[in-house]
């Protein structure tokens, strides 16, 4: 075992806020100190909105869990000032390849222009991602900043008012009370926090059980993402290799519905798999086993009044196409400029339904994207396995068939065609209609992603804007580009326009777009933007 | 709007009904099925019309009942 996952990295420690006679009243509280609970902290603190973080333990997560990490969490991750030290240690991958069989069907490659200050992919273990964060918490309290991590702090009751929402902790030195204005609950896919409040959560339930082992072997398989349907070595059932940092690989088998599962997981069942996979004479340790199954559902609604939901806590996904874990920080990324605002009484608490109506609309895309894919890689009948295999058998020869082999669609982020926030468009590329997230590009020396974001932007493209514009508190700030000499940001924002004014949400989510700059225009979209339109 | 073409529309209908069976001569059920997979699959992406396929599979299916 890695030493990580037994060093505490935020042990207990007694807060003053257990020494009052009457309740704190804290502005946020986030329940869970994951990644999901960890982002939203980082970014509530850079936007000095005093932040408290309980978790009943103290340790990153055990095991490498979430190991892939796409382009556009990795961008949210540098606005959090984590992006560097994640993609340094990751292996960083755009190719994958299917097999049927033992012949390889067809490869894809998920990043095939050039053009973007991050990868299509890195692979690394969920408890680097969760080291760099509490690492990165640190740095920030270093600075000043009010953030507050709380291990052995388990929140065994909550009480949902109007105005606030009441939280009994239990820690080692015995129980105390907190109060907390907004609460995050990022408390994972079996949250505690929407039991205790008796809030459903219904989904499809997949029959079927993965086990999954992350092995720790010199090998000289290439950095890309291979998906067996039917392998040699485990006839009847798919496969899935991932290569981590560190020479850990991570290897999914699937096993069928009717096992043992304590029994598989025992190294003299695992090991012989393996071998069957790797070669009778591979050389290799285990270090993490687990057998998971997996449902798709997400909660009905993702705020209930006082209280938010983000991550696994709010909605699950089969693990094909890497949705989980990436969707989960565009929910932090959607959520906290919309929380700032209204705990800065600058938009009413009306714009956190928009957290709601985008983030579930998201969720929707990534549910069916799985269970499409699941579908595919599991046959539910004896006609759907006909089907299947008929695509994949026309595959190895017709290129019309590749394009159905479904082995998970990785993760992109979703456009909220239709949001309440979206405002005015116009003739421009599509892929930066409103409601997108910025497509990045090269930018002198660096790249656009890294100048957007933080609050709101006018981004000006050979057309003239002020400086700086206020509207009703809201501060906005120009930045102003020429086309020439960048044909990346050219296409991707004027296409055939002489230019173009998009106004961006922090979130680098466009709002709005025109050829022509207009005050009254821009002020609309702001207050459309923020939920203040009348 | 693309309809799908109910009307005759193959030369030699006996002929075809034929070939179709000649695929099958000697195949079980379980080949049999494979092979009416592949063959969907095939005249599906050469008729390419969504609306059109979307409109067999609903007719196909209450065929069915």
């Amino acid at each position: 075992m890695n030493k990580i996952f037994e060093t505490p990295l935020y042990p207990y420690v007694r807060s003053a806020d257990q020494d009052e006679t009457q309740p704190v009243r804290r502005p946020v509280v986030i329940i869970g100190a994951g990644p999901i609970g960890l982002a939203a902290a980082i970014d509530l603190a850079q936007q000095d909105v005093p932040v408290v973080v309980l978790d009943d333990n103290d340790k990153v997560s055990n095991g490498s869990r979430a190991i892939c990490f796409a382009k556009r969490p990795l961008e949210i991750l540098d606005r959090l000032g984590c992006g560097d030290v994640m993609v340094e240690k990751g292996v960083t991958w755009s190719v994958g390849k299917v097999f049927g069989g033992d012949s390889p069907i067809y490869g894809f490659d998920l990043l095939p222009e050039a053009g973007y200050k991050r990868p299509a992919f890195i692979n690394l273990q969920q408890y680097y991602l969760e080291e760099y964060l509490v690492a990165r918490v640190r740095a920030l309290q270093a600075e000043g900043k009010d953030i507050d991590l709380r291990g052995g702090n388990r929140v065994v009751a909550i009480g949902s008012h109007t105005e606030h929402v009441t939280l009994e902790i239990e820690t080692p030195d015995g129980p105390y009370i907190l109060e907390a204005e907004w609460l995050i609950a990022g408390d994972g896919a079996g949250s505690p926090t929407r039991r205790m409040l008796g809030i459903d959560f219904v989904g499809r339930v997949f029959e079927d059980n993965f086990l999954i082992a992350d092995v720790i072997m010199e090998a000289d398989f290439p950095t890309e993402r291979w998906f067996w349907f039917d392998p040699p070595f485990n006839r009847g059932q798919s496969a899935l290799l991932h290569k981590q940092p560190d020479n850990v690989w991570r290897i999914d088998l699937q096993l069928g519905w009717d096992i043992d599962r304590e029994a598989e997981k025992k190294p003299e069942n695992v090991i012989p798999r393996l071998k069957a996979m790797l070669g009778e004479d591979a050389k290799f340790e285990l270090e993490w086993v687990s057998i998971y199954t997996f449902q798709c559902r997400r909660m009905e609604s993702f705020r209930h009044g006082r209280v938010l939901f983000a991550g696994d806590a709010a909605h699950q996904v089969s693990p094909f196409g890497a949705r989980g874990a990436n969707s989960g920080f565009e929910d932090v990324d959607n959520l906290v400029w919309k929380l700032k605002l209204v705990i800065d009484g600058l938009a009413p608490e009306s714009l956190l339904d928009s957290y709601n109506s985008e983030r579930t609309y998201g969720a929707d895309e990534n549910i069916l994207n799985s269970t499409r894919a699941t579908d595919f890689i599991t046959p539910k009948s004896d006609a759907s396995k006909a089907l299947r295999d008929a695509v994949l058998g026309l595959a190895k020869e017709y290129d019309f068939a590749k394009s159905m082999v479904n082995s998970g669609r990785l993760a992109r982020p979703c456009t909220y065609d239709g949001s309440v926030l979206n405002g005015a468009d116009t003739d421009l590329p599509r892929r930066t209609r409103p409601g997108s997230t910025a497509a990045d590009a090269p930018f002198g020396d660096g790249w656009l992603i890294d100048k957007l974001g933080g609050g709101f932007q006018l981004l000006a493209i050979d057309v003239e804007v002020p400086d700086a514009l206020e509207v009703d508190g809201i501060a906005i700030s120009a930045l102003k580009l020429a086309a020439k000499g960048a044909p990346e940001l050219a296409e991707r924002y004027l296409g055939d326009a002489k230019g173009a004014v998009y106004l961006m949400r922090p979130d680098q989510v466009v709002a709005a777009r025109w050829t022509e700059y207009d005050e009254a225009a821009v002020v609309a979209a702001v207050n459309t933007a923020t939920g203040r339109a009348k | 709007m693309s309809s799908l073409n109910t009307e005759p529309n193959l030369a030699d209908p006996d002929d075809f009904y034929a070939e179709l069976l000649e695929m099958l001569d000697d195949k079980d059920v379980k080949q049999s099925r494979e092979i009416h997979a592949r063959l969907i699959l095939l005249l599906s992406n050469h008729i390419g019309d969504r609306e059109i396929l979307s409109e067999a599979m609903k007719i196909a299916a209450k065929a069915a009942g």
